[in-house]
């Protein structure tokens, strides 16, 4: 069954993005990640163009995160005051991400500049967590209970001594805001290049940056993604129009339903095991962005895309 | 760059005024006549590429070439180069009026009746296309026909560009018919129906038949709203997203 889509200008078929829009969906309700790190290179391989890709992502992240944020606020695992911290931080980061696109696109590389950031970022967050996980899941597995719990403990000492404090109850933290402030700005900056959510960075900066505990960190970048891709959708439709509602609303029909699965099925999963799940991914992703840059292209010419309206 | 591209379709509306102009008086001794089953395309929700039926007859044997030529317009065709150990667009070469699609259908194989020169000068096939290139000067010649190759082999990837020999059906050498296949990634815009009757080598016969595609309906609808209001446009985007999310956040608390 083929439906033609009005702003990308191509038909597709509706159980393939259903389909699409499901598998991504589930894995951002379980890991609490919007999913655009994956759907985006997605949409770009079935022929969408990268513009429109990018631009209609957003929105679909938008609905996902919306429906996988009343899962964990129902369990009370959102942090309504840091999330607030840490969108305000998002705000100012992709206003000043969206300035660094047009300067990179300025210079023609923009595409290079797309990937490269994927691999560095991917690449170091997915090794990390990988390694951290790997750590983790080993010591547990001995008698001695996690000595070494997560939690304010062990931080550096410059960190506390940062102005602004403010308790964060939920987190069970007492940090200074700059630092959230400063997480959710080089957060926004990258989603705006990258065109993502940016949940995948989010999380483990949530968790190893700021000391958050697993199960808050999940519905709080939830929250927070909300806003910040709500904010890229109305740039995109305002100044590119590349946001395509009817490709949206059918990735977001399968991606709703696939976060309400993925919440729960998240819920069954220890920590660890997620965060090891997570770290595959995500390097899987990076590997195969990573290859394509080194490897020899099958075809070294190309089309432009998108700008030459 | 921009007056010559107005400067063509200025020329083109001329030509094709001039042709519309002569048909009717001509009509009694043309050797050629065709027409399609319909002049317009349109793209609606369920669109998935069409057939358009090319029709017509001759007033006695020859062969027929029909050539279908999507609006003009700008192509920037970019090589990745080495650079360190990835890969990343180097050179780039820019095109002017390049067809946005490009078919062509005959009624036997080219090289069997038709002479070469009169194929280049009425630019029939994909390799006599004619392919400006912005900056002439500053690209040197071998880097332009690699570019120009380049270009054709990717819009033929993409379907836009095609050739089909011998698809055309002759009947007691009157009549000729054609499916024209248009897939769903076509561009919107007027397009050339161009069918030529061949006599020993030569072009005696030819006809131009215009041919609009474009959106209409829902899809219409969503397309103007996006352009013509943006901000509400990237409002209303929103706000369905939220609603969708919440509505499947409430059902799924049910279940």
């Amino acid at each position: 069954m083929q439906i033609y889509l009005p702003i990308a200008e191509m038909s597709v078929n509706v159980l393939l993005i259903l389909g699409m829009g499901g598998g991504v969906g589930f894995l951002s309700g379980l890991f609490g990640v919007g999913g655009g790190f994956l759907m985006t290179p997605l949409l770009i391989f079935i022929g969408v163009p990268p513009a429109v890709a990018v631009g209609t992502e957003a929105n679909q992240i938008v609905a996902s995160s919306v429906s996988g944020v009343l899962a964990h606020w129902r369990r009370g695992n959102v942090d309504l005051k840091m999330g607030t911290v840490l969108l305000l931080g998002g705000l100012v980061g992709s206003g000043l991400g969206v300035v660094l696109f047009r300067f990179l696109r300025g210079l023609g590389q923009i595409d290079l500049a797309i990937s490269l950031s994927y691999v560095v970022f991917l690449g170091i967050i997915g090794g990390l967590m990988f390694v951290e996980s790997l750590n983790t899941l080993f010591r547990s597995r001995r008698p001695r209970k996690s000595a070494k719990a997560k939690g304010s403990g062990g931080r550096h000492n410059w960190i506390h001594g940062l102005p602004f404090k403010m308790r964060f109850r939920k987190s069970k933290l007492y940090i200074s805001a700059i630092l959230p402030f400063a997480v959710g700005l080089l957060v926004g900056v990258l989603a705006a290049i990258m065109g993502v959510g940016g949940g995948f960075v989010m999380v483990p900066a949530m968790i190893y940056l700021l000391g958050m505990p697993t199960q808050v960190v999940v519905g709080t970048s939830l929250f927070q993604i909300i806003f910040v891709t709500a904010n890229t959708t109305f740039l995109q439709a305002f100044l590119n129009q590349t946001v395509d509602v009817v490709l949206s609303l059918l990735l977001l029909t399968g991606a709703v339903i696939g976060a309400q699965v993925g919440a729960k099925a998240g819920a069954r999963l220890k920590g660890e095991q997620l965060r090891i799940l997570l770290a595959l991914m995500v390097l899987a992703v990076c590997a195969k962005l990573g290859l394509d840059l080194v490897l020899r292209p099958d075809d070294l010419f190309g089309l432009a895309r998108g700008g030459g309206h | 760059m921009v007056w010559r591209a107005a400067v063509a379709r200025a020329a083109l509306g001329a030509l094709l005024l001039l042709a519309l102009l002569a048909a009717p008086a001509r009509a009694q001794t043309q050797p050629l006549v065709a027409d399609l089953s319909k002049h317009l395309v349109a793209i609606t929700t369920g669109f998935s590429g069409t057939d358009v039926l090319l029709f017509g007859a001759t007033d006695g044997p020859g062969d027929i070439v029909l050539v279908v030529r999507g609006p003009p317009g700008r192509e920037v065709v970019r090589r990745k180069d080495r650079a360190g150990i990835i890969w990343v667009n180097a050179d780039s070469v820019d095109f002017e009026d390049v067809p946005a699609f490009y078919w062509l259908a005959t009624s036997r194989p080219l090289d069997e009746f038709a002479n070469p020169a009169v194929l280049e000068r009425h630019q029939i096939g994909t390799g006599n296309l004619r392919l400006p290139v912005a900056d002439f000067a500053e690209i040197p010649p071998q880097t332009r026909t690699d570019f120009a190759r380049a270009l054709v082999r990717l819009k033929t990837a993409e379907g836009l560009y095609g050739e089909e020999q011998g698809v055309v059906r002759q009947l007691a050498n009157r009549l000729f018919r054609a499916e024209l296949h248009f897939p769903s990634n076509v561009p919107v815009g007027t397009y050339m129906v161009e069918v030529y009757l061949i006599r020993e080598g030569e072009v005696v016969s030819a006809e131009i038949t215009p041919l609009i595609i474009s959106k209409v309906g829902v899809g219409a609808d969503i397309y103007d709203f996006a352009h013509n209001q943006p901000a509400l446009y990237g409002i209303a985007a929103i706000i369905v997203a939220v609603a969708a999310g919440w509505l499947a956040g409430v059902a799924f608390r049910k279940s």
